[in-house]
């Protein structure tokens, strides 16, 4: 049988409950804290400041650096090692790719813009709330930049298009209720520029056809939309702009 | 010469007050929520004025030690997320982050907090190890004190998971907490010229001549110490130290147990 109702019950296009927040962490030149659902982000951004290491220094322009961490208590299982692994450099690179075209650091050659993610919790979706919490710090820290960046992930659970997957829909055939016709799931983390089809983080794993692939990318883009209402309304509350 | 952010500072403590104007014997407002993070058996998120840190507690099943067969283990560990100060950066624990875990690890193994005997799963082959995870998220100061009483905290509210053939099925926690026999309180006195203070926010920790950190527990008992800083503390410093540290253990003792 096709998915026909989600296992917590919301609607196909429905994402979990969100919740953000600027200017979270005192020490930090910009933060934000995002939630949606049972994953949470803290993101914090030092600098721009000088960059010691010498063979990474650009002269025609600052860079950014960004390091995703999960904290030791924040997995469904047992306890992740503090430290770092191999998941968390990917995630860690590919969140890097997200901002760097983003955000202009030409006035600050030499330069570099630290971008910390700390997860204390999480329920699927990681990267993209951290995305969406480093976007907002990003903006907090007055890091000049195109535009905000709606992060989601979609995918396929029993041939159905689905936005915003959680722990148990990313391991669907375990959890099922109902009879399953196809055991694939595919889980695909975007992040969308809101308002445009630039598609700035774009992974799957799973099985998907081609055609569920673009209906899929189409309904992300509809969530990075909501996300991006959702970022503006948080920073407008911590710079009292009216609406 | 004196570095005129150390004399500016004196000026403060001899007005009886820190750089942020809060008493030299009082701790800045503290605020905290338990078991808010949902992927944890237990967890405190914790606030000291400005300094936040969330603790965390997770199971692992382990073997005990030859000579304690029937003991499970118990681990803290802090971290400082580079996050949380624009002075902590990304690698292996520093100094400090060692420190720090020792020092709240040594507070509530010594004051035989845990009943470690509770946590034996089958003697001599299995036992549950609980490890408490101190993250910092904003370090304005005092982690210390603030890491040890969120591990407490976290350890009281944690509740142990449901063991299925020698393995732990984190999905269903039982209604069994950890059962703490004592509260062991750690206050870090710090020290600077003439004058002891206590909850130094980063400013204070910058130019401080030394610390001794105590750990108490209900029946005035010292379970552990720790000196820090680069200048001595003579007897009478020790004495005076202890005697406020028993007085503010005591208050925040009452406070979380209410």
């Amino acid at each position: 049988m096709v998915y026909k109702k989600r296992l917590d019950g919301r609607k196909f296009d429905e994402l979990r409950d969100i919740e953000a927040k600027v200017g979270v962490i005192k020490n930090a030149d910009g933060s934000a804290f995002f939630k949606i659902g049972n994953t949470h982000a803290y993101a914090s951004v030092y600098g721009p400041k000088k960059l010691y290491t010498r063979s990474m220094q650009d002269p025609k322009s600052g860079i950014i650096t960004c390091k995703y961490n999960m904290m030791p208590f924040s997995g469904a299982g047992g306890r992740v090692r503090p430290g770092g692994n191999r998941r968390s450099k990917e995630i860690s690179m590919v969140t890097e790719n997200v901002f760097k075209d983003l955000i202009d650091l030409s006035e600050y050659p030499n330069a570099v813009v630290e971008v910390y993610i700390e997860l204390p919790q999480t329920d699927a979706g990681s990267r993209c709330c951290g995305i969406c919490a480093a976007s907002l710090a990003l903006a907090d820290a007055g890091i000049p930049m195109k535009s905000l960046v709606g992060a989601i992930a979609v995918g396929l659970v029993d041939e159905k298009v689905v936005v915003d997957l959680t722990y148990e829909e990313e391991h669907y055939p375990e959890f099922a209720k109902d009879k399953i016709t196809s055991e694939h799931v595919a889980d695909i983390p975007l992040a969308f520029i809101p308002g445009s089809d630039k598609i700035f983080l774009l992974q799957m794993d799973g099985v998907i056809s081609k055609k569920s692939l673009i209906e899929a990318l189409e309904v992300g883009k509809k969530a990075a939309d909501k996300i991006f209402d959702i970022q503006v309304k948080a920073l407008k509350e911590k710079y009292n702009v009216e609406e | 010469m004196m570095l005129k952010e150390k004399f500016h500072l004196l000026r403060y403590l001899s007005d009886g007050i820190k750089s942020d104007g809060v008493l030299l014997d009082k701790y800045r407002d503290i605020s905290y929520e338990v078991n808010t993070i949902k992927t944890a058996e237990g967890s405190c998120d914790l606030k000291l004025g400005n300094t936040h840190v969330i603790a965390g507690v997770k199971f692992e099943m382990g073997t005990p030690y030859e000579d304690t067969p029937d003991e499970g283990g118990i681990m803290i560990n802090v971290e400082l997320l580079p996050l949380s100060s624009p002075d902590y950066f990304p690698g292996p624990p520093t100094d400090k982050a060692i420190e720090l875990s020792r020092v709240i690890d040594r507070g509530i193994r010594e004051s035989g907090a845990v009943d470690l005997k509770s946590l034996c799963i089958v003697e001599g082959e299995q036992v549950l190890t609980v490890v408490v995870d101190v993250c910092a998220i904003n370090d304005d100061g005092n982690l210390l004190d603030a890491g040890a009483l969120a591990s407490l905290i976290a350890l009281k509210n944690a509740k142990i998971p449901k063991i299925e053939n020698g393995k732990i099925d984190y999905t269903q926690l039982t209604k069994d907490t950890v059962k703490l026999k004592e509260l062991p309180i750690t206050i870090t006195c710090y020290k600077i010229g003439e004058y002891v203070f206590v909850d130094p926010t980063t400013y204070e920790e910058k130019y401080y001549d030394s610390r001794l950190t105590i750990t108490t527990i209900d029946d005035s008992s010292i379970v552990a110490l720790q000196k820090g800083g680069e200048k001595a503390i003579t007897i009478s410093d020790v004495d005076k130290m202890t005697d406020l540290a028993l007085t503010k253990s005591k208050e925040i003792r009452k406070m979380i147990k209410k």
